[in-house]
C-alpha cells in the first residue's frame, strides 16, 4: 500500500517535471540553448496566480489564464531582449547570460513578493480527495496527471499536425535550410518560447496545488530536475521529457521513501550523471555528429 | 625578448605589484589602526574569493568549461580544514596555530583535488550545456553528503558516521550533519591568505604560459584541431579542473577556519554562480581581472549597506549586460565605434613613446 | 584544363603498385606512407564513402579531387580518425589505424589542415605553432609552473622551432600576431606550418588554396613542392583548383558519389572521359 502511495505520488511529482521539461526540450530542440530561466519563470506563474486568487479575486481558471499570459509575454520578452543578439554567440556566452536572467528573475520576485513564503491557496485542484480502497488520492493528484496527459497530447498535435508546428520541426533540424525556405526563424523560436512560458505557468500552479510554499527560489530546484528529466529522456525530444519527467518524479519519491530523504536531490542527480555517461544523448535522443 | 612576450610580463608583473602593494598598505592599516573592523573581518574572505575567482577562470576562461559547481570544492576544503584543524588540536595537541592552518589547508586542497579527479573523470567526457550541467548536479550532490556527515573525535581517534548521528559516549563533534562544522578555532590569517592567493597566481600564470597551458587553451579555442595536432585533449582539461579544485579547496580551508561554524548551505549553488559573477566581470582569461572584480564585489556591498539589498539584482543585471555586450556582433561593433577616437588617442600615445618601434 | 602553364607539371613517371594504385617511381621499394583498404563509412544506412583504395608512395604529392559532396573531406577525417569508418582499414607506414585516436593517429605522423579553418584563434600564430611542437618538444606540468631549467631550455627551443616553421611562408612577422586576426590567406599558410610542427609523415591538406587569389594559388603551389622536398614527406590534398591540383599533384583521385572513378596521373586524369562526365555532367544525346 505504502508502495502504492508512493508510486502515484511519484507519478504526480513526475508530471510536474514533465511539464517542465517539455518548455526545456522544445527550447533546446530549436534555439540549441539552455534556458536557465525557465524554472524561474514557473516561479513568476505561480506567484500571478497566487495574485489573481489571494488579492484579485479571480476565479481559479481565470487565475490560471492571467498567469500563462503574463508568462507568455515574459518568455517572449526574455528572448528578444537577452537570447537574440546572442544567437550567433557560443554557448558558454549564452548559459551565462540564460543563468543572469534567471537570477534577475529571482531578485525581482524577491523585490515584489518579499522572501516570506506565501501559502498558496486552495483551489478546485487541491480541494478533495478520493478514496480508492485504502489508498487516499488526493484531487491535486489526479488533476496534475491528467493535466500531463492533455497537454502531452495537444503539443504532439501541434508540433505534428500544423503548420506552425512543422516550421518548428524544421527550425530545429536546419536553422538556414528553414530560413532559405521561408520560415521565419526568429518568429518560431519567439513561438516557442512562448509555448516553454505558458506550460511553465500551469506547472507553478500544479507544483504549487501539491507543495504550497512559494518563494522566489521556488522554481530554481523543480527547474533543474526537470532540465535533469529532459535530458534523462533525450533533450530536444517531447515524448522523452514526458518519460523523463515521469521516471525522475518516481525515482525521487522512491529514493527519499526508501533511501534517504536528505538525499532525495543527491539521488537525482546521480541520477542524472549515470544517464549522461552511460547514453549521454538521453533515452530517446539522436546522436549528433560534429561537422569537421 | 618578442613583444608577446613583453606584453605577459608586464601584465604578470602588474598582477602581483598590485597584491603585494595592497598587502603591504592594509598590513600598515592594521598596525595604525587605520582599518574599520567590519573591513578587517572581510579580509580573509577576500583573500578565498579571489584565490576562487583566479582558479575559477583557469577552467572557465582558459580551458573554456563552464563549472556551476566550484563552490563545491571550496565546501570539502572547508570541512576537511575544519575536521583536520580540530583532530590535530584535539587527538595531538597541535598549539600551533600556523602549522595547523598550513597542514589544515594543504588537506583540504588534497582531498578537494581528490573529489576534482573523481568529478572530472565523469563530467570532462560530456561537452558544453551538459557538462555545465552535470558540475551543477555535482555541486549539489556534495551539499547534500555533507548535509548528513557527521564526524566527531572520541577516545583519541576520528569517528565518521553518514546519514545518521552514530557515536560513541564523550564524543565531541567535529562535524554535526545539518548543523554543520562546528567548534571550530578561528585560525586562519590574512597573511595566509595573501601567501595563498601568490601561490595561485604562480600556479595559473605560470602554468597558462607554458607548454601545458597553451594545451588548455587550444583545447578551448578548437578542440578537434587540438587533438589532430597530438593534444589530448581530456587530460588536458582535466588538468586544469583538478588544479582549480585544488585551489579551491585550500581556499575552503582558509575560508571555514576564519569562522567558529561552517554550515553546508554556504556553499550552495549560489555561492558558485557568485564566483562566476566575479570572473565574468573581470574578464574571462584575465586573472587580474579576477583579482580586481573579487575584492571589490565583496567590499561594495559591505561598504555600502544600501546596495547590499540590491546586490543580486545588480548582479544579474550587469552579467546579462556584459554578455550581450561582448558577444553580439553588432553592439560589439558599435561600441568599437564609440571608443574608437579614444583608442586612437591612446595608440598614438604609444607610439610615440615606443619611438621607432611602431611599424 | 588544357591552357595550364607547363611549368609546373610534374614529370614524376608514375608506376602501378599491386594494391591497384600508382606511386611515384622513386618510392615504389619503401612501404607506402598511406594505404587504404576498402574503406567506407555509412551514415545513418548511407554509404557516405564506399570501398576507397588509395596508395600514396613515400614522398608523394597526390591530389584527391571530385565534386562537391563526393566524400573528399570525409576520407580525411577517417585518415585522421575524426571519424571511426564502418569498414576496412587504414594504414600509416604500414601500421593499422584501427581503434586508435585522433591523438594517436597524430602521433603516427599524420597531420591536417581544415577546409573550414581551425586555427586557435585567441592564440598567437607563434603559439599555434607551437601547439604543433606539443609532442616534439616536451617538458611537464610542474617544469613549467616552477620554471625549471628546463623551462627555459624546451621554450627556447619550441621557439626557434616555431620560427624556423614560420619562415617556410615568410611569416616570422606575424609571429605576435593573434591568429583570429590574420587575413584569410595567411590562416591557411598558418593551418599548414601548424600541420608541419607535429613532424608529419603524411601532410593531408584540405581546400588550402581556397579564397585565394591567383598570385597567392600560384606561390602556394611552389611552396607545397618546397615543403616535400625540403621535409621529404608526402602531401595529399584536397583542392577544387584544378590548376595547383594538375600543376603539382604526381598522383590523383577522383571521387564520386563516395566512389573512386578514377587515378592516374594529371594527364589521364584530364583525359578521362568518366571524369569528364562526373565534373561537366553527361552530354544530352540529340
Amino acid at each position: 500500500m505504502i508502495f502504492l502511495d508512493n508510486l502515484i505520488n511519484g507519478l504526480s511529482l513526475g508530471s510536474i517535471y514533465a511539464i517542465i521539461a517539455l518548455g526545456y526540450t522544445m527550447v533546446y530542440g530549436i534555439a540549441k540553448m539552455l534556458n536557465f530561466a525557465h524554472g524561474d519563470i514557473i516561479m513568476v506563474g505561480a506567484y500571478v496566480a497566487f495574485c489573481g486568487l489571494q488579492y484579485w479575486g479571480l476565479p481559479p481558471v481565470a487565475a490560471i489564464l492571467v498567469a500563462m499570459a503574463v508568462c507568455t509575454v515574459l518568455g517572449i520578452l526574455i528572448e528578444g531582449l537577452a537570447y537574440r543578439p546572442l544567437r550567433q554567440a557560443a554557448s558558454l556566452a549564452v548559459l551565462i547570460t540564460a543563468i543572469g536572467m534567471s537570477y534577475l528573475l529571482q531578485n525581482l520576485a524577491l523585490m515584489i513578493w518579499g522572501a516570506n513564503p506565501k501559502s498558496f491557496p486552495r483551489t478546485f485542484i487541491n480541494s478533495f480527495s478520493i478514496q480508492l480502497g485504502q489508498l487516499n488520492v488526493s484531487s491535486a493528484t489526479i488533476v496534475t496527471i491528467l493535466a500531463n496527459i492533455v497537454i502531452m497530447v495537444a503539443l504532439s498535435l501541434f508540433i505534428n499536425q500544423t503548420k506552425v508546428g512543422k516550421a518548428m520541426r524544421c527550425v530545429s533540424e536546419d536553422r538556414g535550410a528553414a530560413e532559405l525556405m521561408g520560415i521565419n526563424v526568429n518568429r518560431t523560436i519567439s513561438l516557442t518560447f512562448a509555448i516553454g512560458s505558458a506550460l511553465a505557468a500551469i506547472a507553478g500552479v500544479l507544483l504549487c496545488s501539491s507543495y504550497p510554499i512559494l518563494q522566489p527560489t521556488t522554481g530554481s530546484m523543480p527547474g533543474i530536475k526537470a532540465f535533469t528529466a529532459a535530458v534523462f529522456g533525450g533533450i530536444g525530444s517531447i515524448p522523452g521529457a514526458m518519460i523523463g519527467g515521469v521516471l525522475l518524479g518516481v525515482i525521487e519519491i522512491f529514493g527519499k521513501a526508501y533511501i534517504s530523504t536528505e538525499l532525495g536531490d543527491a539521488i537525482v542527480f546521480a541520477v542524472l550523471i549515470v544517464v549522461l555517461l552511460v547514453k549521454p544523448t538521453g533515452l530517446l535522443g539522436k546522436p549528433i555528429r560534429e561537422k569537421v | 625578448m618578442t613583444k608577446a612576450k613583453r606584453k605577459r610580463l608586464i601584465y604578470n608583473l602588474i598582477t602581483f605589484a598590485l597584491v603585494i602593494a595592497a598587502f603591504i598598505i592594509l598590513q600598515s592599516m592594521i598596525a595604525n589602526k587605520m582599518i574599520s573592523r567590519s573591513l578587517k573581518g572581510q579580509l580573509v574572505p577576500i583573500c578565498a574569493w579571489i584565490v576562487m575567482a583566479v582558479s575559477l577562470n583557469l577552467v572557465i576562461g582558459f580551458s573554456g568549461e563552464l563549472s556551476l559547481g566550484h563552490a563545491g570544492f571550496m565546501s570539502v576544503g572547508a570541512y576537511t580544514g575544519a575536521i583536520i584543524s580540530g583532530w590535530l588540536l584535539q587527538v595531538y595537541e597541535v598549539q600551533d596555530t600556523t602549522l595547523r592552518l598550513v597542514l589544515a589547508m594543504v588537506a583540504g586542497g588534497l582531498i578537494a583535488g581528490i573529489a576534482g579527479v573523481l568529478i572530472g573523470i565523469p563530467v570532462l567526457r560530456l561537452r558544453g550545456d551538459y557538462l555545465a550541467i552535470v558540475t551543477l548536479a555535482f555541486g549539489e550532490i556534495i551539499r547534500s553528503l555533507v548535509n548528513v556527515l557527521y564526524v566527531g573525535v572520541a577516545d583519541g581517534k576520528l569517528h565518521f558516521s553518514f546519514l545518521n548521528k552514530n557515536m560513541p559516549a564523550g564524543v565531541s563533534m567535529l562535524v554535526d550533519g545539518a548543523k554543520g562544522a562546528v567548534k571550530i578555532k578561528p585560525v586562519a590569517t590574512f597573511t595566509a591568505g595573501f601567501v595563498l592567493i601568490l601561490i595561485t597566481l604562480v600556479v595559473v600564470l605560470n602554468l597558462v604560459n607554458s607548454r601545458a597551458g597553451r594545451a588548455i587553451q587550444a583545447t578551448r579555442d578548437n578542440r578537434i584541431a587540438a587533438e589532430s595536432m597530438g593534444v589530448p585533449v581530456t587530460k588536458y582539461k582535466m588538468m586544469a579542473f583538478v588544479t582549480a579544485a585544488v585551489l579551491a579547496g585550500m581556499a575552503g580551508a582558509l575560508y571555514g577556519l576564519n569562522s567558529s561554524t561552517v554550515i553546508p548551505t554556504q556553499f550552495t549553488f549560489n555561492q558558485s554562480i557568485n564566483v562566476l559573477v566575479f570572473v565574468v566581470l573581470g574578464g574571462l582569461g584575465n586573472v587580474l581581472g579576477s583579482v580586481v572584480s573579487a575584492t571589490l564585489l565583496t567590499v561594495l556591498p559591505e561598504v555600502l549597506r544600501a546596495f547590499a539589498d540590491y546586490r543580486m539584482l545588480v548582479y544579474a543585471i550587469v552579467l546579462i549586460l556584459v554578455m550581450v555586450f561582448t558577444n553580439n556582433p553588432t553592439i560589439r561593433a558599435f561600441a568599437d565605434r564609440l571608443f574608437a577616437p579614444v583608442k586612437a588617442i591612446f595608440r598614438r600615445s604609444k607610439k610615440k613613446t615606443a619611438g621607432g618601434d611602431a611599424q | 584544363m588544357s591552357q595550364l602553364p607547363k611549368k609546373h607539371r610534374s614529370d614524376t613517371k608514375m608506376v602501378p603498385v599491386p594494391s591497384h594504385s600508382i606511386v611515384p617511381e622513386r618510392d615504389v621499394n619503401e612501404i607506402p606512407v598511406l594505404e587504404t583498404r576498402h574503406l567506407g563509412i555509412e551514415f545513418g544506412g548511407l554509404k557516405a564513402v564506399d570501398d576507397f583504395n588509395l596508395t600514396i608512395g613515400k614522398t608523394e604529392i597526390a591530389g584527391l579531387i571530385g565534386p562537391n559532396g563526393a566524400g573528399k573531406t570525409t576520407v580525411f577525417n577517417m585518415l585522421t580518425k575524426v571519424y571511426e569508418p564502418t569498414t576496412g582499414a587504414v594504414l600509416i607506414n604500414g601500421k593499422d589505424l584501427h581503434g586508435m585516436s585522433i591523438v594517436q593517429a597524430s602521433k603516427l605522423g599524420i597531420a591536417r589542415t581544415f577546409q573550414n579553418i581551425r586555427l586557435f584563434d585567441k592564440m598567437t600564430v607563434e603559439e599555434n605553432v607551437r601547439i604543433g611542437l606539443h609532442n616534439q618538444i616536451k617538458y611537464d606540468m610542474f617544469s613549467g609552473i616552477f620554471r625549471l631549467p628546463r623551462y627555459w631550455k624546451q621554450e627556447r627551443k619550441q621557439h626557434e622551432k616555431a620560427m624556423e616553421l614560420l619562415d617556410i611562408f615568410g611569416m616570422q612577422d606575424l609571429a605576435d600576431e593573434e591568429a583570429g586576426s590574420l587575413p584569410y590567406g595567411a590562416q591557411r599558410r598558418l593551418e599548414i606550418v601548424r600541420a608541419l610542427a607535429t613532424d608529419p609523415k603524411l601532410l593531408l591538406l584540405d581546400e588550402p588554396a581556397a579564397g585565394m587569389n591567383p598570385k597567392e594559388t600560384e606561390e602556394l603551389m611552389e611552396n607545397i613542392a618546397k615543403i616535400r622536398d625540403q621535409f621529404q614527406i608526402a602531401i595529399l590534398l584536397i583542392e577544387h583548383d584544378m590548376s595547383l591540383v594538375m600543376g603539382v599533384c604526381e598522383g590523383i583521385c577522383v571521387l564520386n558519389f563516395g566512389k573512386v572513378i578514377a587515378k592516374g596521373t594529371a594527364d589521364e586524369i584530364q583525359a578521362n572521359p568518366v571524369v569528364i562526365e562526373a565534373y561537366l555532367g553527361k552530354k544530352k544525346e540529340g
